[in-house]
């Protein structure tokens, strides 16, 4: 039996929580590659032309992984009840992923995550592990070792961006899904070029999640999605040690062409690069926009520091 | 009396019992949404970030024209899906402005639906009347299912007049009794009279019409601005319309687990926002052998977007054809037109072939 999952979406959020769930109960997984070229264009092939990048690329990682597994590994969220509901897009891509290669033999393993009815992560958990054949007490003990490998991973995460904030040279924040930040074909190219630049890239989705939440009320207070309140609290927390902010969304992200304009109209006192990408543009664009972007903060800095 | 000058966004013919709640219920004056037309979505596009969903920016450049018609409060829902965040963005941005308006927004308190309302009315005006709302909001609500009962006829009919037009003009003429409509026996009374009168108007229906049914997003099915009177465009065509969203279908009459038990064999969970209603719809038009689909959302709405894997399958499996439509503020008449006509005549020529 062996388990395939998507290198995309969740995973990002979720993958320390996987691997050691499914190595602790024995059960083998593979783990599809970095996005690449290819991957990018098996996602756009299939997917509905208007769907955001992110989805695209999803699918194009669901698509490489067929004929190499038993079950694909295609979990759901609905809400995590009072800190907030999701895009509906993750709750829709199990459907979405079924309707797409109905005609390939593929096979779903699905968990969801439905906060306000009850149906909590743990439960997810067990049920999935029974549905491999694993008895109660050996999934619950698996999940509960994949949660401490989670929260320490976490922690650690917290604590290496901890020390980054702290030095002196020119730091960005970056303000994007960390399916998108952590992505090859995303995201990557902007830390690159940032650290190419010796700027330190922060990264919003590493803010401890609970602070994050609690703070982004000062910004915004009827935001619906968590993942986005997340990020905005990640802001307030980290804005302040900051030289700038880039938002890195992919085109038409929903939650993000509200959020990203609630930002800029409401977070005056740094300079803010809205960045989208679309997976078609090469990277020349972007890196003069980035160039200019990191002109403008050197500028500023030096402003305020008295140098010219 | 006079203080405030309420507005709510345009929609379709809904304007109607939202005037009566507001000036009855409410005791405020209401200022009629301006028809949307082509300003209102370029006022919209202009000051609304680049590539949100279409319905943001019909509302916002409505708000805009209702300022300009002299309201002084505008108030915005919410309804899953993006429609929750609307309202904090429109309230930002028309302060950005500089607008000096009230902008209530429903969605600020997370309590139950009939809490937030009346949070919501008590924003509106402090010194409402539970009593008066009590009393004028069972006509309202009725009054919202009639007009529906009554716009679903005509959606069926008006492709086969005699006298082409004839049932518009009892429509409009409708919809401006109804204005003066106050107790739920003037209700009752004019509906069944502008009924009996729509149900005389002379249509010459063929024994077997083409018949397409309309699924997709609630905004863009109902403001008929939006999708280009699409539904007017196929009646043209001599063609029956069915469609099931309206706004008393999909909040009185709505079964979700009905709806969840149909559609199993294709989608298990909710896509979000109208995304099973389509589902539902598409496959009950398929088993009634309609002649064929269309699909109307606003560009980049994901639930709808995520509902097309799906509805290309149940088109595969019934052999139906969808049509797909995606409106933004670029989209063109002729497009749409051209794209009508061969679906017109695809769907034609099939039914010919089977009969
Ligand atoms: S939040 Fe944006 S990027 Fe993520 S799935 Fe939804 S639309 Fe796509
Ligand atoms: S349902 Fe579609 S059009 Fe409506 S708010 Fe959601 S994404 Fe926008």
């Amino acid at each position: 039996m062996k388990i395939g999952i998507p290198r995309a979406f969740l995973y990002y959020k979720y993958h320390y929580l996987w691997e050691t769930f499914f190595e602790e109960l024995g059960i083998e997984f593979i783990v599809s590659p970095e996005t690449n070229k290819d991957i990018l264009n098996r996602g756009m092939t299939y997917a509905i032309d208007e769907s955001c990048l992110s989805s695209k690329i999803y699918l194009g990682h669901v698509e490489w992984l067929i004929g190499k597994c038993d079950y694909i590994l295609i979990p759901t969220i609905s809400n995590y009840a009072s800190s907030g509901t999701v895009c509906t897009k993750f709750q829709a891509i199990y459907d979405v992923v079924k309707n797409t290669f109905r005609d390939k033999d593929i096979k779903l393993i699905n968990y969801n995550i439905d906060v306000k009815n009850s149906d909590f992560e743990v439960k997810a958990f067990l049920k999935m592990g029974r549905f491999l054949g694993k008895k109660n007490a050996s999934c619950m003990r698996s999940y509960l070792i994949a949660k401490q490998a989670e929260k320490t991973a976490r922690v650690m995460d917290e604590k290496y961006q901890e020390q980054l904030l702290d030095e002196k040279k020119i730091k960005i924040l970056l303000i994007s899904h960390s399916y998108n930040i952590y992505d090859k074909y995303i995201g990557a190219p902007i830390i690159d070029y940032l650290h190419d630049m010796d700027v330190i890239p922060i990264i919003g989705d590493l803010a401890n999640k609970k602070e994050a939440i609690y703070n982004s009320f000062e910004i915004s207070e009827t935001l619906p999605w968590t993942y986005n309140r997340e990020l905005v609290g990640s802001i307030v927390l980290y804005k302040n040690r900051v030289d700038g902010i880039i938002l890195l969304s992919s085109f038409p992200c929903g939650p993000d062409s509200l959020v990203n304009e609630i930002i800029i109209r409401r977070v005056k006192d740094k300079p803010i690069l809205n960045l989208i990408l679309d997976g078609q543009e090469g990277t020349a664009g972007i890196e003069t926009r980035l160039e200019s972007f990191l002109d403008i903060i050197n500028f500023k800095k030096d402003d305020y520091s008295g140098k010219i | 009396m006079g203080k405030y000058k309420v507005s709510f966004p345009h929609l379709g013919s809904y304007f109607v019992p939202l005037e009566i709640l507001f000036t009855e219920g409410l005791d405020v004056e209401y200022i009629m949404p301006p028809t949307i037309t082509k300003r209102t979505l370029e006022l919209g596009s202009r000051y609304s970030p680049d590539y949100v969903c279409a319905p943001f920016k019909y509302t916002l450049g409505n708000f805009i024209e209702t300022i300009e018609a002299g309201a002084n409060t505008l108030v915005q829902t919410g309804g899953g899906c993006r429609l929750d965040y609307y309202g904090e963005l429109q309230g930002q941005i028309i302060k950005d402005l500089d607008y000096n308006v009230r902008f209530v927004n429903l969605v600020k308190t997370k309590s139950s639906l009939l809490i937030t309302l009346y949070n919501g009315f008590k924003e509106i005006n402090p010194d409402m009347s539970l009593k008066k709302i009590a009393k004028i909001l069972p006509v309202a609500l009725k009054m919202v299912e009639y007009m529906d009962t009554f716009e679903d006829y005509i959606r069926k009919n008006a492709g086969f007049e005699k006298h082409p037009g004839a049932l518009k003009e009892i429509h409009h003429e409708f919809l401006n009794e109804l204005r003066t409509v106050r107790t739920k026996k003037e209700l009752n009374n004019t509906y069944q009279r502008y009924m009996k009168r729509v149900k005389g108007v002379e249509v010459e229906k063929p024994k077997n019409p083409l018949k397409v049914g309309i699924i997709g997003e609630y905004y863009t099915i109902m403001e008929p601005f939006s999708n280009h009177y699409i539904e007017r465009e196929l009646a043209q065509m001599g063609i029956v319309v069915d469609r099931w969203m309206n706004v008393s279908n999909s909040i009185i009459h709505n079964s979700k687990n009905k709806m969840k038990e149909h559609i199993k064999n294709y989608a298990e969970y909710n896509m979000g926002a109208t995304s099973m209603a389509t589902i539902n719809k598409a496959l009950e038009f398929a088993k009634k052998n309609y002649d064929g689909i269309i699909h109307v959302k606003s560009s980049g709405c994901t639930p709808e977007i995520d509902t097309m894997p799906v509805l290309q399958n149940i088109s595969a499996d019934y052999k139906i054809p969808v049509l797909y439509f995606s409106f933004d503020s670029q989209t063109s008449d002729i497009g749409i037109q051209t794209r009508l006509e061969a679906f017109y005549d695809m769907i034609m020529m099939r039914k010919e072939a089977k009969n």
